[in-house]
């Protein structure tokens, strides 16, 4: 029996999302009073493999084999099935994130286990296993009972905090099992952006509506972005105008962010805009209309108009960054 | 090519949701079904495929797994303008058991592009499209944001963490989709509402097969503390309240 837990590695590293993950399994391994094994994919070294046992993994499996240079979710699928057969876990637990959603379900047909999608807490119960997840776009949560032996949980990101447990892990790095001619997705071309924080990986989001008026008046939010280290977001008619590009597009059709602040300016708070953000740990709302719905999710706000608003905001922040 | 739009139905996006029998059930009293706007926009992406003769789309037909109730979604898709549809009759349990019946719905009839969406707005699985594709052990890809034909072949964009790749697959294929998929939602003429009543639907009976996994009831989420307002003169008090009450920055 063991808890495997799936981490993605970006060209070698791992992220914030990958730890919690780590420290999710460690306390679900220690209610089942079994061990956590944590596997990846693709080359890591070892210093960067060692993270994980900063987290409570007991042994880390790093998966090679050079022909592994795009992600199938078939050829990742199989691999890891059969280490979860191997090692008799019980429990196979992946990221609520872009790879994290494509390989669970398939986990789940071959493995014969049933799926929790984007659970957000420790389960409720193991006996009938019981997890909280959210539905409704995070108009409510469910208690959602998992009735196979073998269950596959993804892990909503930023929803559990990172827990230190050093661990003496053992790392073993292997080849992975892997047959190229089964792959059949061919990658003709990548285009990256490189040195932009993440959308959803940053800590900090601030986010303009359709309040900012113009594409010209983005100034001060992108200003105040780079002097908190923070992340850049709009509201759907923001990027359906072009005024700034569709990645940054949060919302039920957007992306779906979790960070610890998102500033919602000149956003008027829609259902389908929250869905994307209301899991964010603290909203702050600039809006003019104080009874614009924002205000209703947010926990700190300021009536007022952006443009005015924006500059002392950005002045305040040089001068207390500056102390 | 023949192109299955999977589609769910689900409550308008913009409903509160409530719940009745000690939060074991929906409420649905008042509730507006819709096509979830993933599958809708699948489905209009699917049209302007067809619409360009030189792809050779043969026809768009939608699934959808659901009780006699999920008609009406079913008549709008079909207004908006695919050429037929298939319902499975069944209570849609959860994912696993929506995506044995499509895969079986798949077995009868074949395709070669499958579009699902990315989640459904009710229960938030991002799992049946997966899925569906393993049951049939076609190919797959997530985070679809384009989708085009080239000289028959299907030209896939999808969104990685900080850019984009451009893919090719053999069909079939399963398009698990995301946003950038099409612009807007096409919208139902009168004369695809007219239309829309005589194009065919058929009801195929469910596989046996037991759910996965259950709801067994839910929660509304802890309401918010109320708005802390700040001095829009004065926004340096902000930035302090964020650094020592909530202590984030
Ligand atoms: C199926 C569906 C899916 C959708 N998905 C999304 C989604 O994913 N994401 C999304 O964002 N939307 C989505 N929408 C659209 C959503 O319903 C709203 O229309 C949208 O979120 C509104 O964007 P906004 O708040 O920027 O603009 P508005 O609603 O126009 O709000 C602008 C706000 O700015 C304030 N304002 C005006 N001037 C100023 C000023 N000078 N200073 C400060 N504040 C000012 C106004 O008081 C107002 O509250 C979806 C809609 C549908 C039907
Ligand atoms: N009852 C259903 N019938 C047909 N397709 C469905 C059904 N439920 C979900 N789907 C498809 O699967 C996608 C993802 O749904 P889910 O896995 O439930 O989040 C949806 O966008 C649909 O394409």
């Amino acid at each position: 029996m063991s808890v495997l837990i799936f981490v993605e590695n970006w060209d070698g590293k791992f992220k914030k999302l990958s730890f919690e993950l780590i420290s999710y399994g460690a306390k679900l391994a220690e209610m089942l009073h079994t061990e956590v094994v944590a596997l990846t994919i693709g080359a890591v070294e070892n210093a960067e493999l060692k993270k994980l046992g900063n987290y409570g993994a007991a042994r880390i499996i790093n998966a090679v084999n050079d022909k592994i240079n795009v992600f199938d979710s078939q050829a990742y699928t199989s691999i890891i099935a059969g280490f979860a057969r191997q090692e008799a876990s019980t429990i196979v637990a992946l990221s609520n994130n872009n790879m994290g959603k494509a390989i669970a379900p398939r986990l789940s047909v071959q493995l014969k286990a049933g799926l929790g999608a984007g659970v957000s807490k420790l389960p409720l119960g193991l006996n009938p296993f019981i997890v909280y997840k959210k539905v409704y776009s995070g108009n409510a949560f469910s208690h959602l009972v998992i009735k196979t032996e073998i269950k596959i949980l993804t892990l909503a990101q930023n929803s559990f905090e990172l827990i230190e447990t050093p661990n003496n892990a053992v790392i073993s790095t292997i080849t992975a099992e892997w047959n190229p001619e089964s792959i059949r997705t061919r990658v003709s071309e990548v285009q990256k952006q490189s040195g932009k924080i993440l959308l959803t990986d940053a800590d900090v989001v601030i986010s303009g509506g359709r309040g900012m008026k113009s594409s010209d008046n983005w100034g001060p939010i992108v200003e105040l972005a780079e002097l908190l280290g923070a992340a850049t977001a709009c509201s759907r008619p923001v990027s359906d105008e072009g005024w700034r590009p569709h990645d940054e597009h949060t919302g039920q059709t957007g992306k779906i962010i979790a960070p610890n602040l998102y500033f919602a300016i000149g956003i008027s708070g829609a259902t389908q805009h929250l869905a994307g953000v209301s899991s964010s740990k603290f909203i702050v709302a600039i809006n003019t209309d104080k009874d614009a719905p924002i205000f209703s999710a947010a926990q700190y706000g300021i009536v007022g108009d952006a443009s005015k608003v924006l500059p002392k905001l950005v002045e305040a922040v040089k001068e207390i960054k500056g102390k | 090519m023949k192109i299955l739009v999977c589609i769910s139905n689900v409550p308008d996006t913009t409903t509160k949701v409530k719940f009745i029998d000690d939060f074991k059930k929906l409420d649905t009293t008042g509730i507006q079904w819709v096509i979830n706007p993933w599958d809708e926009l699948s489905l209009t992406r699917a049209l302007e495929l067809k619409d360009d003769a030189s792809n050779g789309i043969q026809s768009v037909t939608v699934a959808h797994v659901g009780l006699v109730g999920s008609e009406p979604t079913i008549r709008k898709a079909l207004a908006i303008g695919a050429d037929d549809a298939i319902r499975v009759n069944a209570d849609p349990a959860d994912a696993y058991f929506v995506a044995v019946q499509l895969a079986n719905v798949l077995k009868l009839d074949s395709y070669d592009l499958i579009f699902c969406g990315i989640e459904s707005s009710d229960f938030n699985g991002s799992s049946v499209g997966a899925m569906l594709a393993e049951f049939l052990e076609y190919p797959s890809v997530s985070s679809v944001s384009g989708v085009r034909i080239e000289n028959g072949v299907l030209i896939i964009n999808r969104e990685i963490d900080g850019g984009k790749e451009i893919l090719t697959v053999p069909i079939p294929v399963v398009a698990i989709v995301q946003k950038g998929i099409a612009r807007e939602p096409r919208i139902a003429a009168m004369r695809g509402i007219m239309m829309a009543r005589t194009k065919p639907l058929k009801v195929v009976e469910p596989i046996i097969v037991d759910s996965f996994t259950e709801i067994v009831s839910y929660e509304m989420p802890k309401p918010r503390a109320a708005c802390k307002f700040v001095d829009p003169e004065n926004p340096r008090q902000l930035i302090e309240l964020l650094q020592n009450e909530a202590k984030i920055i």
